[in-house]
């Protein structure tokens, strides 16, 4: 029905252990046009990684999908096989994660693992692939990448780790990369320069993105749309200047302004910040209706007793609140 | 001995170096130079922030100031009084001076004993013995960071991460240092409880008289904090000054890129960055910033004479003659 | 569910055992020295002689009564004085480093290449049988795995921001080994421990099954099977029972190790989701 590439409709993830489960992740919808880049924002423990690994077929016992499609290119990524699944992934959809160092395998080179990417799925020869592969690492600017080829993992220091794992991501040209928390064992320095390295291969190349984080300023630096995640739930979905500039729900509000912002002091004098209060909770004790109704300032009688639908906001996105700005 | 002219901590020409074993059997060996002839003071109720990436060797500056790290060269001075070397004192005596809040709230408390106990045992240490005492001093303690006091009966498992580190915070001031280190203190936080705890920490600053040493790469935090800030760089700090002068007009190559590397969302899309982009200021004549080239640092060798140079009243910059 | 039944089972092994050890006067038939009756000699298991009777006539059963006293008190004891030294070499090599850390895992590699059963042989052979030369000679001889783990241990602990924390705080090391770093080791110690029981109990049956353990005529489960050798076609009771009864211990021992492993892990108990 519409051109995007990655659908998530209702996705339902749950953990079943014997006859008890406990809701992870609950009707969360969203969807990634063609070259988009889109943010998923939450903190530890909300459901953005799992949501993350429930798209490529990766969820690990007790954790399942329970509801809910999931369509990519057009195909129904849960209908899929395993075997069909693992085509997919790195072809089709590859992913890059926060620690590069436990993604790599420790007894190879890096260059043979580049290299693997175009014997696995592009059916290349060895000897065609090792000059892909040093062709990949320059495109990750990795400096002297012929030599660079032969260093293994610990050789590296971590953001070169990193854009190894950039490398193999994008070897096969993926039509979506998945960015989970790719900066955060980073430096800030280095950070900046990653961000930027991704940002400029998936322009060139149309890939499309889909960035988990906590960090609210990666976000904004990188993605086109943006989704809040909260204790399982997609609470406000909008383009990300919309969000970030008039943010409607009253914790991605609550979330801008406590956080200290560079330059606000010497503007503004030092204010106090403003908190959130309480705390995230666990799975085992989601509260009811909204699940950030405990900790919200503008909570009402019906924010226990009700599930927030999504309001359609003016320009284009949705907040999940009875209360919310506008 | 403690005259009002000196500084409640004075750092002098501190170095620590690591033996690094190389090779089989070791028998290659170098010298990793992780703090180099560093200086640097702070005034009682300052929170100094130490600001560098990972291996700058903030972390070894901060353990040799609370006495976990025997420095190899220099002396560090608390109140006048040398801590470092053959006058050092003694664990029970240092207690006193220094305490740290640690930057992982999950790894700094003992699964195995609960909230009570952890605080209980070091009045006692110090000579509490009072059982009555030691409630009261738990309690209140327990208050002002923040928690009830019965919930000093549970483990540390039962805790949220935002409330092991107020327990922290709590297990760092019972025993009333004068300053308080500070390691990355809500980095390893979730986002929404960050405010929670650095609103705390600015409170008991005021309220205790305490003197923050902070050790942070979050350059939003640490302009929020700070009194002083010193951007350390392999070992040496490159630049120091006053929060607002560092922050507003920056001098060293490196502290310039560490703060454009500061994504900010709001920044992000409005664009108005408010740190000065202006032109990289020229140093002054006859000298150039060192190091003049980043990320060509060997760790290994002694690196060329430098100065810290004050280029204004409390704003120094790392300078080297030019040949 | 499945981790308390280890403990489950492996408990109330080691306590029917325990409690059959202790109240072998009153519940064993007869004397298993002095009630030897050649008369009886070798009879199979009936309703008189629950497991038969051996060479001598004695009471198959009483003997193993007895004889649980010896391996309970070997397996026991000789595992106490191990997990005090490997906790005391591990603990300090791991918490100081350097040229103690060195020695003790140079000592600890030694053990290692030496089967401690050949070394617990020689020490046998200086100090002579008896119940307090196999609590010396096991009691030397097994602690390297405890002192392995205890000294890895102690290496992460050490890093823990809590053990740094008791350092600020004015602690001594001495102090911190015991408050910070014992307790939050001491689940895969006890592990090892129990474990190590039943390696104990085999040794001292293989040591009195060569006649280095304890004197004929007190029973061991180890000399009870020497005794039965000579009798294993003709009188096979008389060795099956001692070795049921080993099997039955080891077993109890190790279940209980393990159950007591998963059950002390706080993770495992704090997961209840």
């Amino acid at each position: 029905m519409t051109d995007n590439l990655l659908e998530v409709r209702d996705l339902r993830l749950d953990i079943v252990s014997g006859k008890v489960s406990h809701n992870v992740v609950d009707n969360v919808s969203f969807s990634i046009g063609r070259g988009e880049a889109y943010g998923l924002v939450g903190e530890s423990g909300c459901g953005k990684s799992i949501t993350a690994l429930s798209i490529i077929g990766l969820l690990r016992k007790p954790l399942a999908v329970t509801g809910g499609a999931l369509n990519f290119n057009g195909r129904d990524l849960r209908g899929l096989s395993k075997r069909e699944l693992r085509r997919l992934r790195g072809e089709k959809i590859a992913m890059i994660f926060q620690e590069p160092m436990t993604a790599l395998n420790p007894l190879s080179p890096v260059g043979r693992q580049i290299a693997e990417m175009f014997v696995l799925h592009k059916g290349a020869t060895w000897k065609e692939a090792e000059k892909l592969a040093i062709e990949a690492l320059g495109n990750v600017q990795v400096p002297a990448p012929e030599e660079r080829v032969k260093a293994y993992p610990h050789q590296m220091s971590g953001g070169m780790r990193q854009r190894v794992m950039i490398a193999i991501a994008l070897a096969c040209n993926p039509d979506l990369l998945i960015a989970d928390e790719p900066t955060t064992a980073l430096d800030v320095t280095v950070q900046a320069e990653i961000l930027k390295l991704v940002k400029e291969l998936c322009a060139a190349r149309g890939t499309s993105v889909l960035m988990i984080s906590h960090d609210l300023g990666v976000i904004a630096n990188m993605c086109n749309r943006v989704g809040i995640m909260y204790a399982g739930r997609l609470v406000e979905e909008r383009p990300v200047a919309d969000l970030f500039l008039h943010p409607a729900h009253p914790y991605t509000d609550g979330l801008l302004k406590s956080l200290p912002h560079l330059g606000s002091r010497r503007l503004e004098g030092r204010k106090r910040l403003q908190e959130i209060e309480g705390t995230v909770p666990s799975i085992a004790s989601f509260p009811p209706g909204c699940r950030f109704q405990p900790r919200c300032h503008r909570a009402t009688s019906v924010c226990s007793a009700e599930i927030p639908p999504p309001s359609a906001l003016n320009h284009d996105g949705f907040v999940k609140c009875f209360n919310h700005e506008q | 001995m403690s005259n009002n002219n000196e500084p409640l901590v004075r750092v002098d020409s501190l170095s620590v170096h690591f033996p690094v074993r190389n090779g089989l059997f070791g028998r290659s060996k170098r010298t990793l130079r992780a703090v180099n002839e560093l200086s640097l003071t702070l005034n009682k109720g300052e929170c100094l922030s130490i600001v560098g990436e990972s291996g700058c060797g903030k972390s070894t500056l901060a353990l040799s100031i609370l006495g976990l790290q025997e420095p190899t060269s220099g002396e560090i001075f608390f109140e006048g009084r040398s801590i470092t070397g053959k006058t050092r004192p003694s664990r029970l005596e240092r207690a006193g001076m220094a305490q740290m809040v640690f930057q992982d709230p999950y790894a700094s408390l003992n699964p195995r004993q609960t909230i009570y106990t952890s605080l209980a045992a070091p009045l006692r240490l110090h000579g509490v013995s009072d059982r009555k005492e030691i409630a009261q001093r738990i309690e209140s303690m327990m208050q002002l960071v923040g928690l009830k006091p019965e919930q000093a009966k549970r483990f540390p498992h039962e805790f949220s991460g935002g409330q092991r580190q107020r327990i922290g915070i709590a297990r760092a001031l019972i025993l009333n240092p004068k300053v308080v280190v500070l390691d990355e203190p809500v980095s390893a936080l979730d986002v929404s409880i960050r405010a929670q705890i650095i609103n705390l920490l600015l409170e008991l600053k005021e309220r205790l008289d305490l003197s923050y040493i902070m050790i942070s790469h979050d350059l939003s935090v640490v302009e929020h904090m700070s009194d002083r800030v010193a951007v350390m760089y392999f070992g040496q700090i490159v630049e120091t000054g006053s929060w607002d002068r560092v922050f507003s007009d920056p001098q060293h190559p490196y502290t310039r890129r560490l703060i454009g590397a500061i994504l900010d969302p709001v920044t992000e899309l409005t664009g108005q960055s408010p740190v000065n982009t202006r032109a990289m200021p020229e140093p002054p004549a006859g000298y150039d910033y060192y190091p003049r080239e980043l990320g060509k640092h060997d760790v290994y060798s002694l690196p060329p004479a430098s100065h810290l140079v004050a280029l204004r009243e409390d704003h120094s910059v790392r300078l080297i003659a030019r040949n | 569910m499945r981790l308390r039944l280890n403990l489950l089972i492996g408990g109330v092994l080691c306590i029917a055992i325990i409690s059959m050890a202790l109240l072998a006067p009153l519940i064993a038939p007869t004397d298993p020295v002095l009630d030897a009756d050649l008369m009886n000699a070798e009879l199979p298991p009936d309703a008189q002689f629950w497991f038969g009777t051996d060479a001598q006539g004695r009471d198959v059963l009483s003997r193993i009564l007895y004889g649980a006293r010896i391996s309970l008190a070997v397996g026991i004891g000789s595992q106490v004085i191990n997990t005090l030294i490997g906790l005391a070499l591990g603990i300090s090599a791991g918490y100081f480093g350097g040229w103690w850390d060195d020695f003790v895992t140079g000592l600890t590699n030694l053990m290692l290449a030496i089967p401690s059963l050949i070394f617990a042989l020689a020490i046998m052979a200086i100090l002579g049988p008896g119940l307090s030369s196999l609590l010396i000679a096991l009691g030397l001889t097994n602690w390297s795995w405890t002192c392995r783990i205890a000294r890895s241990s102690a290496l992460s602990l050490k890093k823990q921001g809590y053990v740094q924390a008791a350092k600020t705080l004015g602690y001594g090391d001495i102090r911190i080994m015991i408050t910070q770093i014992l307790p939050n080791m001491i689940g895969p110690i006890l592990v090892i421990g129990t474990l190590g029981m039943g390696d104990a109990i085999l040794a001292e049956a293989a040591l009195s099954y060569l006649g280095l353990g304890i004197k004929p005529p007190f029973p061991s489960w180890g000399n009870m099977l020497t005794d039965a050798r000579e009798l294993i076609v003709i009188a096979p009771w008389a060795a099956i029972f001692p070795g049921l009864a080993i099997f039955v211990t080891v077993l109890g021992l190790n279940l209980f190790g393990d159950g007591l492993r998963d059950w002390l892990d706080p993770h495992m108990r704090a997961r209840q989701l």
